[in-house]
């Protein structure tokens, strides 16, 4: 596996990570953490679709390295 | 003599040596950290009920700092990013690039530690308290100013103190002959300290946050300064490669790519345990 592979697989997990710390945050803010953890939230689902974005547009530049 | 397959793929794997080597190294490590993390969830789920720190081997909740542990995240996840630009930069034959972005890499790194360093440093000060009339508390000593390190209740007999000053944390929980039960203190809103005064006389016994004082920080020091380590470990062969060999460039760059090739795969194991550790133990 080529570093180009390891960095898609990293950056598709910190998306997945980003999106639970959303979640999480979410929830927190509606069981009574006010604000704060609402704008936590949006900061982390913002991040998460600008990793994914990042991700895809990488794979794109990258197209003449090998996977492997 | 001619190192072979260092630049072209060995026939039979179809990758060159380096490759084969840096992946069996990190299936090594795959297993040691996968043993970490398999004996954090199991002391986790065999923790005794009730409420920490009445119960020491219960499993204490909120205890690091979230902010600082997100923005630690975020620091390294844009090393990642770095260590990958400067990879392309090579294969673009842009050394200057790569060094920039090494650069950046090495610097994150860094800051990772000192961030982490500030972490160890906050609970190194930060205490349990457990009182002659059964309850127990955490905070912080104040002692003329300053936050004393690794104190314990010897230490208070030794400098003769009769009494300490105690940021006391909110919420509190306190332990009643009739059972455990979370102390209401009262105190200003988005406050999370009040400070109170303890007479020595009413110790029992004063425990730092460190691995000896529980099962959770026990587990938490050994995974997070093994990680820390880690880091410590990419940040010299980081730097090797960049600053020092980086030589190597001029006379067989196809080797040097590799090369960093190997230090970026490790560097992305590096921070992809970090990505499993966050959540773990900030936030579930």
């Amino acid at each position: 596996m080529s570093l180009k592979t390891f960095h898609i697989v990293f950056i598709t997990v910190c998306v997945l990570l980003l999106l639970f710390l959303s979640g999480w945050a979410f929830s927190n803010s509606r069981q009574g953490g006010g604000i704060l953890d609402a704008v936590w939230g949006s900061l982390a689902l913002a991040t998460a679709v600008a990793l994914a974005v990042y991700g895809q547009r990488f794979l794109k530049r990258l197209k003449h390295i090998s996977f492997l | 003599m001619e190192i072979p397959y260092t630049v072209k793929p060995r026939p039979d794997t179809g990758l060159y040596n380096a490759k084969i080597g840096i992946w069996l190294f990190l299936a090594s490590e795959v297993m040691l950290f996968g043993a970490l993390f398999s004996s954090y969830i199991l002391l986790r789920v065999g923790a005794p009920d009730g409420f920490w720190p009445d119960v020491p081997t219960a499993w204490p909740h909120g205890l690091l700092n979230v902010p600082l542990g997100t923005f630690n995240t975020a620091v390294l996840i844009t090393s990642s990013m770095t260590v990958m630009m400067a990879w392309t930069a090579l294969k673009e034959n842009n050394f200057a690039k790569f060094r920039k972005f090494m650069t950046v890499t090495l610097l994150c790194a860094v800051l990772f530690l000192c961030i982490k360093g500030y972490e160890y440093n906050d609970k190194f000060t930060h205490y349990v308290i457990r009182l002659k009339d059964g309850s127990a508390l955490t905070g912080h000593l104040e002692i003329n100013g300053s936050s004393p390190r690794f104190w314990t209740e010897d230490t208070l007999a030794a400098k003769k103190l009769e009494s300490v000053e105690v940021l006391q944390d909110i919420p509190t929980v306190l332990r009643y002959p009739s059972g455990f039960k979370h102390e209401e203190v009262a105190h200003e809103p988005g406050e999370h300290h009040i400070k109170r005064e303890i007479k020595t006389a009413d110790i029992q016994s004063l425990r730092p946050f460190v691995p000896a004082t529980g099962t959770f920080f026990a587990i938490y020091f050994t995974m997070t300064f093994l990680h820390a380590l880690h880091i410590i470990g990419g940040v010299l062969v980081m730097g090797y490669m960049t600053f020092v060999g980086g030589g190597m460039w001029k006379t067989e760059p196809e080797r040097y790519t590799n090369r960093i090739e190997s230090v970026g795969l490790f560097w992305h194991f590096v921070d992809l345990v970090w990505i499993f550790l966050f959540p773990v133990m900030y936030l579930l």
